[in-house]
């Protein structure tokens, strides 16, 4: 380990980092603004400029300079001050005072170390740069004046995004960072430029001109769009999400987050039920929590508990799933499933989690996509696998199921199950591949499990990820990428049928034929609702979709930023969502509707307070004990051996954009699906 | 004054014949294959020996550039590079090379290639030079055929390709990080340094970039001997050097002349003087664009080499000499290289892009005197927060031109100033 010397203070660090990251180890800041952890190194800016010994008798970029032992850096000089001053005022020459109108104003890099940096006046006499603003889609607004060229858009669109569609064009000061020919950015990551920009240039465009960063409150919580579980950073203003940001977790999201997590939001203001409603004369008509209450208890009570049935949703915190799996055990029902389209998934742990973890991509050296399409199902998950393919020395992916561009080079076996057969029986060169592979990776995706065969596909994987010794003390490669933020929770708790019970297929049959009297839709709007036939329909929820539309009473919940609330991510982490604020109307917290209908109906719930309910949580699994922990998932026989059909395997998410009640409920994800669509067109 | 039979360049002006019989007949691929034998280190320190500093402008030893490739191939194959991205404004030299004695440089790059242990070499042909490459590209066609370049070049042993590339007109192409992502399809931007291209270069493999005179005269040093090279000139700037003087002078030319020769002989005895005489000499930019001045106060002594010059505070650069005579408006001069400059400037790194637009608008208005005298000074420090703050050296060209006004002419600069005003205040 090279010892430096930083101001005058020795320290060791790790060899191999460079002069900028030594001096964070010592604690000395260093003001940057191309520099950023997770991109490449540009070294342009000039502003992390540091005296160097031994070196030339001229400041030197510490961004991109290794450490050496017995270095000397000098980080306060009068020199080191001179470029910084120097740099700062070049920067501010050509860029607009235009602060009390930027979006960026209160968060902006350049405002922030222009304090540090800047003189109160300018020596620079000559008219500003105008530069025309591009068009970058629905999601980023741009003002290009107030670029300060220091490509972090570019890096991030080309390295992590996989998109080179943002590039410079022109020379010197009339260098432009743009499309060329202008049009939306084609990922599913754009918002993070708005994060990345250390200026005004790029912001968000459904948020301009919103709010001021000052007057958010931020509440730190955890997203439920995609079954990654990303962090995030929900900021309101009263009542009101204002924005989602992502919040640094290396194991899930890095510093990432999609475009449907951060923008889907004002999704939570349209269609949102705020009072209950109970059927009358076939129409739905507003009233109150206990004439809700009153109508169900009308037609549940003594009815036999094996005609009620529950199916959960795949927004829905392990709280209300706990609740409601509760309740139907009281009511002697065992109709009950967390698996809205059909996943054949409900073996021991091992067999439903992403084993590895996220942060487990970043040692696989072969990946297999069996039905997954990670691009659409969770692309921050996906920009991880490209991040693998670029620094893994081009690590071998292979996939069975439906070609897509996910941004890196995929050798494409087959489209479904026979495919996937032959490369079990080591028919396929990818099998030697991925028997060479140290760390094999088996993602399998909901596109080859929820399907009627999805027991024998699950099988096959399950003895190829044996096969391959894929599954060890040291390395557990079997994932399975979960889309949704419920499933998890749902099959940690045993939301899947009893003994006897149906199944969400079942329900549905039962519900057409008249066997089930009564379902319970805990936000479950995947489905196919005319199916529900004549059952009596308890829908409780937050957004006025499909099930509501089909309900007979409706129960207003909250969303999730509404509530506090466990998920468990597809890793099998359980992580804790925040309140944000407060649900509309007459709207609560799922679980003491739950806990207060159970009263109703005689069937009181053991439970009183939220810390009653995490204390039930953990004596059904002892997963929901360590929190933000991936728990490791027991291993042992699952799948069902057996025949499969010829079907290819078919994505599991159709339309990025739209795949809950929120989002579909959100005007932006319509833009950014037009815009998307007409893009397609254009190609 | 250099003597006929110390030129390298004998066919500079191309009345001679610059394909393969004419370049054989002077001298050129004279038992190559000899030349080669001597071995990868031998040659290495044949240049050394010779003091030969690189030509392109910076004057870094070329044997000691050559020295710093790897002393084995390892994973990765060596590649030798040549710019020939000659845009120094003034300078024409690698022009003259390759236009009318191309085999001189066909002959040194297999020589360098051979040195550094490098199988494929890659000229870089600035893309207005289409004759010249058009020339360049014959001469290595002739090489092939006559079995000189290719495997087994010149009977050695030693398997060497040669390859021409036409830039696309940017001068930072000719920096040479900029030149390498130029040459790998990217847009031309500097790199960072380290790591330098000897460790890192080409395809992140080892290269070394050379300038076409340092190439081009690498075989006549070695056949003749360092000894005879380093006798040439003074100590540390040995050798002879091809001067490219235009400008206010009677006859200008590109001569090859001793390094170390005294700037008014150059221009007395090959341009035919400085128009109207020597007292008419206002200033002298004696290597290119990128170096200061001088005044004529110090041009009646200066000699032309790099150590000398550097001592005056300017640089021999390319030898490309600009001659002004009192005619010259000197600040507008000045004001039209820092066009070029924030014209040329590619725009990555910040003091450099927003750096030289604000010098030339400043130095637009000095022209005029259409400035506050302290602006004189707010100039000047801009040149130095430009200076020595950037990837590459084309923040300090453009800082130094003016540095250089400022130091010889800032009463000039100030009487323009007060004229204005005074004008204005009459007015």
């Amino acid at each position: 380990m090279p010892k430096v010397k930083i101001d005058g203070v020795e320290i060791e660090v790790p060899a191999g980092i460079t002069v900028l990251q030594a001096c964070e180890l010592a604690g000395v800041e260093i003001p940057r603004f191309c520099y950023h952890e997770r991109l490449s190194i540009a070294g342009n800016c000039r502003m992390c400029l540091v005296e160097v010994k031994p070196g030339p008798p001229k400041p030197q970029a510490s961004c991109a300079l290794p450490v050496a032992d017995k270095q000397e850096i000098f980080t306060k000089t009068p020199v080191v001050q001179k470029a910084r001053n120097g740099v700062m005022e070049f920067l501010l020459i050509n860029h607009p005072l235009d602060c009390p109108i930027c979006d960026q104003g209160g968060e902006c890099d350049l405002q922030d170390q222009a304090m540090a940096y800047g003189f109160d006046r300018s020596r620079y006499h000559e008219n500003k740069r105008a530069v025309p603003d591009k068009e970058l889609g629905p999601l980023v607004k741009t003002s290009m004046n107030r670029c300060i060229h220091c490509t972090r858009c570019i890096r991030f669109a080309t390295e992590v995004a996989g998109v080179e569609e943002l590039g410079a064009t022109g020379r010197g000061e009339s260098m432009e960072v743009t499309t060329y020919v202008e049009h939306a950015l084609s990922t599913e990551l754009a918002g993070n430029l708005v994060d990345l920009c250390p200026v005004g240039a790029l912001t968000s465009k459904p948020y301009a001109f919103e709010a001021r960063s000052w007057e958010l409150t931020k509440t730190e919580s955890i997203d439920v769009l995609d079954g990654l579980g990303a962090n995030i950073r929900v900021d309101t203003r009263g009542a009101q999400v204002m924005r989602v940001l992502p919040r640094l977790n290396d194991d899930v999201n890095e510093e990432w987050i999609s475009d449907k997590t951060r923008h889907a939001i004002d999704g939570l203001r349209h269609q949102r039920l705020d009072r209950p409603y109970v059927r009358k004369g076939g129409k739905l008509v507003e009233a109150t929590w206990d004439e809700a209450f009153g109508a169900i208890t009308a037609r549940l009570k003594g009815m036999d508990g094996a005609k009620i049935a529950a199916i959960a949703g795949d927004q829905c915190d392990a709280e209300s799933m706990v609740a409601l799996k509760d309740l139907m055990t009281a009511l002697g029902s065992s109709n009950i499933d967390c698996r809205q389209d059909g996943a054949k998934l409900d073996g021991p742990r091992g067999s439903y989690i992403f084993n590895a973890g996220v942060h487990g991509i970043d040692s696989a050296d072969a990946i297999l996509l069996i039905g997954s399409n990670p691009r659409t199902e969770s692309p921050v998950l996906n920009a991880r696998i490209r991040k693998r393919y670029l620094h893994g020395h081009h690590c071998a992916i292979g996939s069975i199921g439906p070609a897509a561009d996910l941004t890196y080079p995929v050798e494409r076996l087959g489209a479904g199950p026979a495919t996937l057969r032959e490369l079990v029986d080591g028919k396929l060169g990818f099998f030697e591949k991925l028997k060479a592979a140290r760390n094999p990776l088996i993602i399998v995706g909901m596109g080859a499990v929820a399907r009627e065969d999805g027991a024998a596909v699950l099988a096959m994987a399950r003895e190829l990820a044996e096969k391959l010794n894929a599954v060890r003390e040291d390395w557990n490669g079997f994932a399975v990428l979960h889309t949704t933020a419920a499933r998890v929770g749902g099959l940690d708790l045993g939301l899947v049928p009893g003994e006897g019970g149906r199944d969400v297929a079942g329900i549905l049959a039962g519900c057409e034929k008249g066997e089930i009297g009564a379902v319970y839709l805990l936000a479950a709007d995947e489905i196919d609702t005319k199916r529900l036939g004549k059952a009596f329909v308890i829908y409780q929820g937050h957004h006025g979709d499909a099930g509501a539309h089909r309900a007979d009473v409706i129960l207003p919940g909250a969303a999730y930023t509404e509530k506090p609330g466990t998920y468990v991510n597809t890793e099998g982490r359980v992580q804790l969502g925040r309140r944000a604020g407060y649900p509309p109307g007459d709207a609560r917290e799922d679980w003491a509707i739950l806990r207060a209908l159970s009263e109703r109906l005689g069937k009181t719930l053991s439970y009183d307070t939220l810390a009653q309910v995490r204390s039930r949580l953990v004596s059904i699994n002892k997963a929901f004990a360590a929190i933000d922990q991936q728990a490791p998932g027991a291993w042992g026989a699952f799948g069902k051996a057996g025949a499969t059909t010829d079907a290819p395997f078919v994505a599991a998410i159709a339309n990025f954009y739209m795949t809950c009640p929120i989002s579909r409920a959100s005007r932006t994800m319509a833009e950014c699906m037009a815009s998307r669509a007409q893009l397609m067109a254009a190609e | 004054m250099l003597g006929d039979k110390d030129r390298i360049f004998t066919n500079l002006y191309g009345v001679h014949d610059w394909r393969l019989a004419g370049a054989r007949a002077r001298g050129a691929w004279d038992n190559t294959k000899a030349l080669i034998e001597r071995g990868h280190d031998a040659i290495i320190d044949e240049m050394k020996k010779s003091g030969l500093r690189g030509r392109g402008g910076a004057g870094f030893p070329t044997g000691m550039k050559w020295s710093f490739m790897p002393k084995e191939v390892k994973d990765r194959p060596h590649y030798l590079v040549v710019n020939a991205d000659e845009s120094e404004p003034g300078t024409c030299k690698d022009r003259d090379i390759m236009r009318h004695d191309p085999h001189l440089l066909v002959e040194g790059c297999l020589i360098a290639g051979f040195a550094m242990r490098a199988h494929a070499g890659y000229i870089y042909v600035r893309g207005e030079f289409y004759n010249e490459a058009q020339n360049l590209i014959a001469a290595i066609k002739e090489a092939y055929d006559a079995g000189l370049l290719g495997k087994n070049a010149c009977g050695s042993g030693w398997d060497f390709d040669l390859y021409v590339h036409r830039g696309a007109g940017a001068y930072i192409c000719g920096e040479e990080t900029a030149l390498l992502e130029s040459l790998e399809g990217k847009k031309g931007m500097p790199r960072l340094k380290p790591p330098f291209p000897a460790g890192a270069g080409l395809y992140g493999c080892p290269t070394t970039v050379n300038n076409v005179e340092s190439i081009a005269v690498a075989p006549t040093i070695l056949r003749r001997g360092a000894a005879w090279f380093a006798g040439i000139g003074r100590p540390n700037n040995t050798g002879t050097k091809l001067f490219c003087i235009s400008g206010h002078v009677n006859k200008p030319c590109n001569v090859e002349e001793e390094m170390g020769i005294p700037l008014k002989e150059l221009i007395d005895r090959h341009c035919g003087g400085v128009r109207g005489g020597w007292d008419n000499l206002l200033a002298v930019i004696p290597g290119g664009a990128s170096v200061p001045l001088l005044p004529k106060s110090i041009c009646d002594t200066v000699l032309m080499d790099f150590d000398s010059l550097r001592d005056q505070k300017s640089g021999l650069g390319t030898a490309a000499v600009i001659v002004m005579d009192k005619s010259t408006d000197v600040v507008k001069a000045i004001a039209r290289l820092s066009y070029f400059y924030k014209h040329e400037s590619c725009g990555q790194c910040t003091p450099c892009r927003e750096g030289t637009g604000w010098m030339w608008r400043v130095m637009e208005r000095m022209v005029t005197g259409n400035a506050r005298l302290e602006e004189i000074d707010a100039l000047e420090d801009v040149t130095k927060q430009v200076e020595g703050h950037t990837i590459c050296a084309l923040g300090d060209a453009a800082a130094w031109p003016i540095q250089g006004l400022i130091r010889h002419f800032r009463p000039e600069m100030e009487r323009r100033i007060r004229a204005r005003t005074e004008k204005l205040a009459a007015e």
